[in-house]
């Protein structure tokens, strides 16, 4: 089929668009801007992360370096160089795109839990590396300069474009998971997610597939990091190689339903609702990851295939449309 | 590379030898491989002969010796290179992508073998072998909601899908019912009869001896016999090494 004509491709990007859209028709603009942020950010995150952890079987813990690095890579093309957003942001994805690369030649031949140990390791590695690498500012990270913003009409409009950027990006990384799910490379990843043992006995060039997918999920979270911190306006490394967004991260594809296209953006929404609800209340403010790990213990107990996952098998007539 | 090889034979094993620390699990096996025949592999459990079908293929590389695919020496190549090369295989333990369709499994066969096929023409490659080895029903069913006899149909299939000019087949027969072996022993006969070479281990005998055109048989990782079937049944090397008892050996073989 193609892909257009598939309606579970047209829900999902309804759905991204429909949260890119929403703060422009809201009563609150940059309140709701705010909150749409975070929340596409997530997707963007997620559904990348998906292609690793949901078709590809790799769990990563350390999903977040992309984000921080590409974040660092661009601003400090944006801070040091005056280097426009749009310049930035493909050279954050280049850069995410091509540290994966050469990680992924070096421990993508782990697997499972070793697999899942070496990504903790390269966070933690990045981030000294990044605290100790003074022309991205060591420990104290970068500031962009008020007058940065003017090149793009002003703060406030810097602002808009940072979010509008952030909302194109995540609709293209909906799309690409998309696309990968349907094509025979992905049908090669998920081959090797069942078993990468018969997939190479079939002919899948696992180290190739593997590294690809890698590379591929790099990529997106290298560019929402350089959009998250240029609107930011500033970047630490403990902002940037934070452990805990990794992890919140695998939460949201585990609850939405790793291995489906509208697993994660499912799961980013509802997952940065609750926290938004929690980080509010006096009882759970202080413990709202606690509640992220409790959340992951139960999704693994009782729904491993998380809500799109349970969807589709109680109701197989649905999965026409939740792909 | 020197070799002088014949045009037909499509597959060369020379003094292939294999060691798990210190069980010998083969010792320079040696045999050449027309095309368009069916080779069975026979000998006792652990006699090494899915070690061997390892080491043709390149899940664990031979420590000794060569094997070469169609003049092309293989060895120590990788599974994924070897297949695209156009040799496909089974499994003795069923290994299904199990949260993959009936379909996909099968399409995978075809989209990774040799032939390389894009996703389409992957599918209908897939819906004309599903029928042949009788799974046409369960197509978009998950894999892993079949039985181990469909399983191994399953294997067959995505085996077939790769169209191979080799398949390996580790007992395909294991586990079925009498009227389930004569079918899927049809099966094989038309595989080989589309121009398909194959390299059969099989331990229900009396199917495998009507199969093959040649026999050989294994015994702790040593090629004891070599022959056609009616050659090995009756070598008394191959009748006391592979089931002790003579007379029992006859009786087997007549299928009583």
């Amino acid at each position: 089929m193609k892909p257009w004509r598939n309606p579970g491709l047209w829900l999902v990007l309804v759905l991204t668009a429909a949260i890119g859209i929403w703060p422009a028709l809201a009563a609150n603009k940059a309140y709701s801007r705010e909150v749409a942020f975070t929340i596409l950010k997530s997707v963007g995150l997620a559904a990348s992360l998906n292609m690793l952890l949901g078709y590809t079987g790799y769990v990563s813990f350390g999903h977040i370096v992309f984000f921080g690095l590409g974040g660092y890579v661009g601003f400090y093309l944006m801070s040091v160089h005056n280097a426009p957003l749009y310049v930035a942001v493909p050279a954050g994805a280049l850069a995410s795109g091509l540290l994966a690369f050469l990680l992924g030649k070096a421990i993508l031949r782990l697997r499972g839990a070793y697999f899942a140990l070496a990504t903790i390791g390269v966070n933690e590695a990045a981030r000294a590396f990044i605290k100790n690498f003074e022309p991205f500012g060591g420990p104290i990270g970068m500031s962009l300069k008020f007058t940065v913003y003017k090149a793009y009409g002003g703060p406030d409009q810097a602002l808009w474009i940072a979010f509008a950027s952030l909302a194109v990006v995540t609709m293209i990384t909906i799309l690409v998971s998309f696309l990968v799910k349907s094509s025979r490379f992905g049908l090669s990843l998920l081959a090797i997610r069942e078993n990468e043992d018969a997939a190479e006995v079939m002919g899948v060039v696992a180290p190739n597939a593997k590294t690809w997918a890698y590379v591929l999920s790099a990529i997106f979270p290298g560019m929402v990091g350089v959009l998250f911190f240029f609107k930011n306006g500033n970047i630490e490394p403990p902002d940037a190689f934070n452990l805990h967004q990794s992890i919140e991260t695998i939460v949201m594809v585990m609850l939405g339903g790793h291995g489906t296209v509208l697993g994660p953006l499912l799961g980013s929404a509802i997952y940065q609702r609750l926290r938004g609800l929690l980080l509010v209340s006096p009882l759970f403010k202080n413990i709202q990851l606690t509640v992220a790990g409790m959340l992951l213990l139960i999704i693994i107990l009782f729904v491993p295939a998380g809500v799109v996952g349970w969807l589709r098998r109680r109701f197989p007539r649905l999965r026409r449309i939740l792909e | 590379m020197t070799e002088q090889t014949q045009d037909n034979i499509i597959l060369q094993v020379r003094d292939v030898s294999k060691r798990f620390g210190g069980l010998q699990a083969l010792s320079d096996v040696t045999f050449d491989l027309p095309e368009g025949q069916i080779l069975g592999l026979i000998g006792p459990n652990g006699a090494g002969k899915t070690t061997l079908f390892n080491a043709i293929n390149g899940v664990y590389p031979p420590e000794e010796g060569r094997v070469i695919f169609r003049d092309q020496e293989i060895t120590g190549w990788k599974p994924y290179d070897v297949a695209r090369l156009g040799l496909a295989r089974t499994h003795q333990i069923v290994q299904p992508l199990n949260e993959l369709t009936v379909l996909q499994n099968v399409m995978a066969g075809a989209c990774f073998g040799h032939e390389r096929r894009p996703l389409r023409q992957a599918q209908e490659i897939a819906d004309e072998v599903l029928p042949f080895v009788g799974l046409a029903e369960r197509r978009d069913e998950l894999a892993a909601s079949l039985n181990v006899a469909q399983k191994k149909r399953l294997e067959l299939a995505r085996a077939l899908a790769a169209r191979p000019y080799l398949l390996l087949l580790d007992e395909v027969l294991a586990g079925l019912n009498p009227a389930e072996i004569t079918e899927m022993v049809e099966v094989v006969r038309q595989i080989r009869d589309q121009g398909v070479t194959i390299l059969i281990i099989e331990h229900v005998m009396h199917a495998l001896m009507n199969v093959s055109d040649r026999v050989i048989v294994l015994d702790y990782g040593e090629q004891i016999a070599e022959g056609t079937p009616d050659e090995v049944a009756n070598d008394p090397k191959v009748i006391e090494a592979y089931l002790g008892d003579p007379k029992l050996a006859e009786r087997l073989l007549s299928g009583e």
